[in-house]
């Protein structure tokens, strides 16, 4: 068995800042990472972000994700496992990886939780044809492979990962046909709103998709009105001719590794679902392992890259190497995220985190 | 209206554009109307003229005699929801981000949209400006009739 001070398993925004601090601490790091490259969903990121410049404002995704590996390159005692899945977390801080050839075992003294979080699905008629895409799918087909995924897409959910995805569409060449909302209002940020619609496309809101239709692959979307209990309205329904159907409904967190340990978890739908129940450390109710990012809670992923330096800072204190700049650093995050929640953006995960704390075994 | 189909409403829009007189020299135009947590507009303005604070949620106001219309603050928006006005003659010439393929050349005449993404009018370019420090958002000088000033929103090429 290989031993390390700090596991992180996931290395997106959140695994690559737990990274960060726990290497500048002098802790020595093992990151593991399923797929091919560092980086997570960041990697497919091509808008600019929001936030301040701690969150590194107006920079786009992608670049972030190699400003935060770049940080990590100088450190000596970070190693880093791509194409590696992290199969079994067991008693004992043992994690067991397999790459395709080998399975292996590691024991770290803290182990962190970062695997972020899975795409949320629709049931609808059809849901099963070719051209039916998660939004994940699409970024991946067209932001990482550079690969159209279709010449037309109907695009379900304004969250603004549905707002934003509309748009990318839209600068690789797709039409977006409309994009349609079961909610009574738009969901993300009403400037990514704007910015399709003023391109031509369609929100329409109190809407859902009833069936994909096609024979082989999608060739149109029957969407359909619903009342304000969420009951489709008999005589709304209409048919867009389209090659794909683009899901966006939202993402739940991987909580899978933990629940194989056995950690408390708790289902918080301000949080996504089920997420692992966590003191103010981020720590698990297993003493050392540690959860952050989409897996503790979905939320963006500027508050994931905070909650990521914060994990690593609390994890050098509990090794008793602290950080040299631990103090100034912990309050610097602790206030970031504090401002990133204060908007009505934030009071989901205000809410979800504070029904997390009733009733936990440190409460 | 914004909440259902992203179209802000003709107040919102009239609110975030100063008195016409002002509109002589160029000023910029935020078309932020929701507290999200995102301030580079604010930090990217060499003269201090747009003010969010401390909490970044707030939405940003505009200090307009200390905005010299630079657009500086245009590329800088991660919502692409800022652009400068100023009215000239009969024109209102704007400077609007865009971050699509082909860019337009200065001279063409493209179409000019409004905010539901309707055609509005002919948009001549004035200019194009793609800075590397606008990382990848050009800036695109356009002139649209005056009478479009509060309804025009971005431009599309024309097909055929």
């Amino acid at each position: 068995m290989i031993e390390k001070d700090v596991i992180i398993i996931g290395g997106g925004p959140a695994g690559l800042c737990v990274a960060k601090t726990a290497l500048e601490a002098g802790l020595d790091v093992l990151l593991i990472d399923r797929a091919p490259a560092l980086g997570g969903q960041l990697i497919k990121q091509t808008h600019k972000f929001f936030g301040s410049k701690s969150q590194y404002a107006k920079t786009r995704g992608i670049d972030i994700a190699n400003i935060l590996i770049d940080d990590l390159r100088r450190h000596a005692k970070l190693e880093i496992l791509l194409a590696t899945t992290a199969v079994g977390l067991y008693p004992g801080h043992v994690v067991s990886t397999y790459d395709e050839h080998v399975y292996r075992r590691y024991q770290g003294k803290a182990i962190v939780v970062a695997t972020g979080a899975s795409e949320k699905f629709l049931t609808f008629e059809n849901n099963d044809l070719p051209g039916v895409y998660g939004a994940g799918a699409i970024q991946t087909l067209m932001n990482v492979y550079g690969i159209m995924p279709a010449q037309e897409v109907v695009m379900v959910g304004s969250g603004n990962i549905g707002l934003i995805v509309s748009y990318q569409l839209i600068q690789a060449g797709v039409k977006v046909k409309a994009l349609v909302e079961a909610a009574s209002s738009i969901g993300g940020y009403k400037v990514h709103a704007s910015k399709i619609k003023r391109l031509g496309v369609d929100i329409l809101t109190r809407t859902t998709v009833k069936k994909a239709i096609g024979k082989d692959h999608v060739e149109a979307v029957e969407i359909v009105g619903l009342d304000d209990t969420w009951n489709p309205i008999a005589g709304t329904e209409a048919i867009i001719s389209t090659d794909a159907i683009c899901i966006s409904v939202g993402l739940s967190p991987m909580h899978q590794l933990l629940s194989m340990l056995g950690v408390d978890t708790k289902y918080v739908p301000e949080l996504g679902g089920h997420v692992p129940v966590l003191d103010d450390t981020n720590q698990t109710s297993i003493e050392g392992v540690y959860a952050c990012g989409d897996a503790a809670g979905i939320e963006e992923a500027s508050s994931a890259m905070m909650e990521g330096y914060l994990t690593g800072l609390c994890i050098a204190r509990q090794l008793h190497h602290p950080h040299p700049d631990d103090q100034a650093l912990v309050k610097h995050y602790h206030d970031q995220l504090g401002l990133l929640r204060e908007g009505p953006f934030g009071e989901k995960t205000v809410i979800g985190r504070h029904k997390l704390k009733e009733g936990a075994w440190y409460a | 209206m914004l909440e259902k189909t992203g179209v802000p409403s003709k107040e919102q829009i009239k609110n975030s554009f100063p008195d016409k007189a002002l509109l002589a020299r160029p000023k910029a135009i935020l078309e932020c109307y929701e507290d999200i947590p995102c301030n580079p507009c604010s930090t990217s303005c060499p003269f201090d003229a747009i003010e969010i604070g401390p909490n970044i949620n707030l939405q940003p106001v505009l200090k307009v005699d200390l905005c010299t219309g630079c657009a500086l603050c245009v590329p800088s928006c991660p919502g692409i929801a800022i652009m400068t006005a100023q009215i000239k003659d009969n024109k209102a010439v704007f400077k609007i981000p865009y971050e699509f393929l082909p860019l337009p050349k200065k001279g063409e005449v493209w179409k000019g949209l409004d905010r539901h993404g309707q055609d509005l009018c002919d948009a001549t370019i004035e200019h194009v400006l793609l800075a590397k420090p606008q990382d990848r958002t050009a800036v695109v000088t356009v002139s649209v009739p005056v009478e479009h000033l509060y309804t025009f929103s971005t431009i599309e090429v024309k097909h055929g």
